[in-house]
């Protein structure tokens, strides 16, 4: 079977499961079954088979296996946030045309994807400055002491799910063009293998600019996974393990400065590590979360059957549950075997990630392949790790799954970035693909 | 590069791994005990979604329903209480932000119509919501009026009925009451309200020294371990000198040669003191224990809201054992630092009266499901056996002096004989009682029919001015009258 074929096959079961949770939700809420979710069964299948279509004609051989995924999560995310609000859901479905529109607009413009490392100083600040742009008077927007978002009229998004990507890129291009010298140039110190000097400069921009961020927007989930993406870049990079543990030492060192300085930064850890000492405020929304996923047990209530405010009133029980702490609700409603296969979906991903990246012959290609999937998985790991308490609870999105366009959007343009790297790599490894695509399939 | 991918694959695997493994630790592994901590409001509130099912008394009285209040995802029920304070305890109350306690809160499975996951999940299969059963207690609606009225006639206090054979917690009243309806609102000022502490179950937590009714038990340890039997002659003068300090018997009057009937009828402290020492520590606190003291009473009641009786040293906050220093003369005359619950002398009582068998007393009779069919019931089971048959026939005798002749003869029923046994402690200068020096703690326990015993009572009065004979004595036999007449 082609890829494609295999693409649409896929899709056929992620269109049912969606019809299938949007009638779970109707029959729970009005205890009937309504059409309606037909109908968004309908809706949703199109969309996919629309994209499917676009794929097919642009990127054949593209992995077939990222976009059904991708689209999995979609269905966990609408179906949670129709049983949260279906106001809510409206917003998210129409993020999600708007992502695919975005997703075809990248694979169309950026069908040569090596331009962007001609532009990668310029990809570099654009990065930093939609980093710092909460900060500024106007258009910046504080949410729960963190500076992640940005609003301009009445266009609001969160410019840290984009510039993660201008930094990945920056970062592939830059180590790709420095990874001989960061290699040969490395001198044993003190039986320590430290990078060359020279080259030690840019190394320490970019933990500053993870520090920068520490402290200007106090979000120490989006520094985390900026900083672990660089290191992963760095070590797939150079094969050195040493200048992981070096940078991953000067994180610590800077994160635990940053901690007992940065008032926002420090209760984020105080909470973590002791929840209960003010369980009714601070502690609140980490010992909800985790109350919720010990409700749902094995198999979960049921959708929308587990309780998300106080019965009666408009108190929140699980504070900011279509965002932060959805993974909570997964848990709480489809129990821990369907959060095994958010996270399992979330790992098929990396994996199909990772494949790409093995597959590229470019160390652009490759390196870019791996930075935007390590930096997808970091996130997904970043925001479940943080309503799970593996580590401070921070307000970064679940791909895919939250409720949030910049997140969306943002995650379909990384998807359509793997799937120009994909279609590439696999057009190269087949020379002709009237012989390659009966003989080399399935490799 | 392909190998660093590989490998950064690996650690991704790994990180997930982790996820996985802390969600499986939240959702399951610690599930239970994440249920149980006081911030989490979610079993609760779920639990507000189930219509929770009755309490009942043993004739059908309705002691606790849940009423609903809103509609569709608001729908909820509140629980009322229609008895009002006449069941506050043992019954305890049910809300969501102030919690349970008591009976409501042991049988919370039950009345929220708990099953297994396996059976939850069929429910959801089969499109059944979750539905409470009605609990059906053995309580005795008009004893219980009659001793929750007694004793707010009295003063604080409480009586615990106790049916001997199987066990069946008859009355279980402890003043003073509060309206389980009133919580909601005001139940900080319940619970900060030191002198009176309504919230305190006097029946199961009130810690009370227990005076002479505790003879009963060191002449249960002296018969059943053969140190005495009732015809050995103890010689017990008007004063003994005990520890430095003089033991005295009542108007200091002496008994010489007395045996155990003539000294448990006219409650002769120094012959008692005297039966202690001999007993030795060992021997006493062995029979202590056989009657339940240091551990928890085996009622249906949570375990954080039963005292456990025994010599309780007040420094180092724990009950004394067999090894530790204790004033003996004094502990088998219920003096000392011994003290008990209302609870735990009604098992001593209902022991005696089930020819010396404890029965684990229950307050639960049976559950009823929401179809009507009885799903569980209570089969009465024995939690020791501290003496002999004979042993408890021979007690009975001398029990039945008291009530006849002696110390307890208020609390006589025309018509039906009496065992019984009654107390009086001193507890001059006690904060409980505002620090007045004339404040006695009264008890009476006992037993009717002696012969053939229906039903085993304590009944205790605090800060009274008054002897068990006085204010306890006509408690209990207000209390075994209503019951035995209600047979």
């Amino acid at each position: 079977m082609s890829a494609r074929n295999r693409e649409l096959m896929a899709l056929v079961p992620v269109a049912l499961l969606l019809t299938a949770g949007f009638a779970a939700v109707f029959a729970q809420e009005n205890s009937r079954l309504d059409n309606v979710s037909l109908v968004y069964g309908a809706y949703f299948f199109a969309l996919c088979l629309a994209t499917h279509v676009y794929l097919r004609v642009r990127l054949p051989r593209a992995d077939p296996y990222l976009f059904p995924l991708a689209a999995l999560l979609m269905t966990f995310g609408l179906v949670m946030i129709y049983r949260i609000d279906p106001t809510l859901a409206r917003d998210q479905a129409n993020w999600f045309v708007l992502g695919l529109v975005l997703f075809a607009l990248t694979i169309q413009f950026l069908r040569d994807y090596d331009v962007l490392e001609r532009y990668r100083y310029t990809i570099a600040v654009a990065g930093l400055l939609l980093l710092l742009a909460p900060r500024l008077p106007g258009i910046g927007q504080q949410v729960n002491g963190a500076y992640l978002g940005v609003k301009i009229g009445p266009l609001a998004f969160q410019p840290a799910e984009f510039s993660k990507i201008c930094l990945v890129v920056f970062l592939a291009s830059y180590l790709r063009e420095h990874r001989e010298v960061l290699i040969v140039g490395a001198r044993r110190v003190l039986g320590v293998t430290l990078p060359p000097l020279k080259h030690f400069g840019p190394m320490l921009v970019v933990w500053g600019a993870s520090m920068f961020m520490l402290v200007v927007i106090r979000d120490l989930g989006s520094s985390l996974m900026f900083f672990a993406a660089f290191l992963a870049l760095l070590y797939v990079a150079t094969g050195r393990f040493s200048f992981v543990v070096i940078g991953m030492a000067m994180f610590l060192v800077g994160a635990w400065f940053f901690a007992s300085t940065v008032p926002h930064v420090h209760d984020r850890v105080e909470i973590w590590l002791n929840p209960y000492a003010h369980p009714h405020k601070s502690g609140y929304q980490i010992l909800q979360s985790i109350f919720a996923q010990a409700d749902g047990g094995l198999f979960g209530k049921g959708f929308a059957q587990g309780l998300i405010t106080v019965p009666g009133t408009n108190d929140a029980l699980l504070p900011a549950a279509q965002t932060d702490t959805i993974y909570s609700l997964i848990v709480n409603e489809l129990g821990l075997f369907g959060a095994c296969a958010v996270v399992l979906t979330y790992l098929l991903i990396a994996a199909r990630g990772f494949k790409i990246a093995l597959l590229a012959a470019d160390g652009f290609s490759k390196l870019l392949a791996t930075g935007l999937t390590a930096v997808f998985a970091i996130q997904a790991f970043v925001i479940v790790g943080g309503v799970t308490r593996v580590i401070p609870l921070t307000g970064v999105t679940l791909p895919f799954i939250s409720y949030g366009g910049s997140s969306i959007v943002a995650n379909f343009v990384l998807l359509a970035l793997l799937l120009l790297i994909s279609d590439r790599a696999r057009r190269e490894s087949e020379p002709s693909e009237r012989l390659g695509g009966f003989a080399l399939e399935g490799r | 590069m392909n190998r660093q991918i590989v490998k950064l694959f690996g650690l991704v695997v790994v990180l997930f791994a982790v996820l996985i493994g802390f969600t499986s630790y939240w959702s399951v592994f610690d599930a239970k005990a994440l249920k149980e901590k006081d911030a989490n409001k979610r079993p609760l509130l779920e639990q507000q979604q189930i219509k929770r099912g009755r309490i009942l008394a043993a004739d059908g009285t309705v002691i606790a329903r849940s009423v609903p209040k809103g509609h569709g995802a608001g729908l909820r029920y509140v629980r009322r209480y229609p008895e009002g304070a006449l069941y506050g305890h043992p019954i305890g109350y049910s809300f969501v932000e102030e919690g349970d306690s008591e009976f409501e809160q042991f049988h919370n499975d039950e009345l929220v119509g708990n099953e297994s996951e396996f059976s939850s999940i069929l429910d959801q299969l089969s499109g059944g919501s979750q539905e409470g059963n009605d609990v059906v207690t053995n309580l005795d609606p008009a004893a219980q009026r009659v001793a929750l009225g007694d004793l707010e006639a009295a003063g604080h206090g409480a009586v615990v009925a106790i049916e001997p054979q199987s066990g069946r917690v008859r009355v279980l009243a402890s003043n003073p009451p509060y309206d389980p309806n009133r919580v909601p609102y005001e139940l900080s000022k319940l619970n900060t309200n030191e002198i009176e502490t309504p919230l305190v179950d006097r029946a199961t937590q009130g810690q009370y020294p227990p005076g002479s009714t505790f003879k009963v038990v060191t002449a249960a340890a002296g018969l059943e371990s053969g140190t005495i039997t009732p015809e050995t002659p103890i010689d017990a003068p008007g004063e003994l000198e005990v520890e430095g300090t003089p033991l005295r018997n009542d108007f200091g009057i002496s008994w010489p040669g007395a045996t155990l009937d003539t000294a448990l009828t006219n409650s002769v402290n120094t012959w008692f003191g005297q039966l202690g020492q001999r007993l030795g520590e060992a021997t006493l606190f062995e029979y202590m224990e056989r009657f339940g003291f240091n551990s928890t009473p085996p009622i249906d009641l949570p375990a954080d809201q039963v005292s456990k009786s025994g010599v309780y040293d007040a420094e180092k906050e724990e009950l004394l054992g067999p090894n530790d220093p204790v004033d003996l003369a004094r502990v088998a005359i219920g003096q000392e630092r011994l003290v008990v619950t209302p609870l735990q002398m009604a098992e001593v009582a209902a022991t005696v009266a089930n020819k010396g068998k404890l029965m684990k007393p229950q307050i639960w009779s049976r559950v009823v499901d929401p179809d009507g069919r009885v799903t569980k019931r209570l089969d009465p089971s024995q939690y020791s056996q501290p003496i002999s048959a004979e042993t408890a026939e021979e007690l009975t005798t001398a029990m039945e002096g008291v009530v006849s002749e002696g110390t307890g003869t208020n609390a006589a029923i025309s018509g039906v004989p009496v065992a019984g046994k009654t107390g009086t402690a001193e507890t001059p200068g006690s904060k409980a009682c505002g620090g007045g020096e004339e404040e006695n703690q009264a008890w009476f326990i006992g037993f009717a029919p002696a012969e053939d015993p229906k039903i085993a009572i304590a009944a205790t009065v605090e800060c009274t001015e008054e002897f068990g004979n006085d204010v306890a004595a006509p408690i209990f036999r207000d209390v075994a009258e209503t019951i035995l007449n209600g047979e």
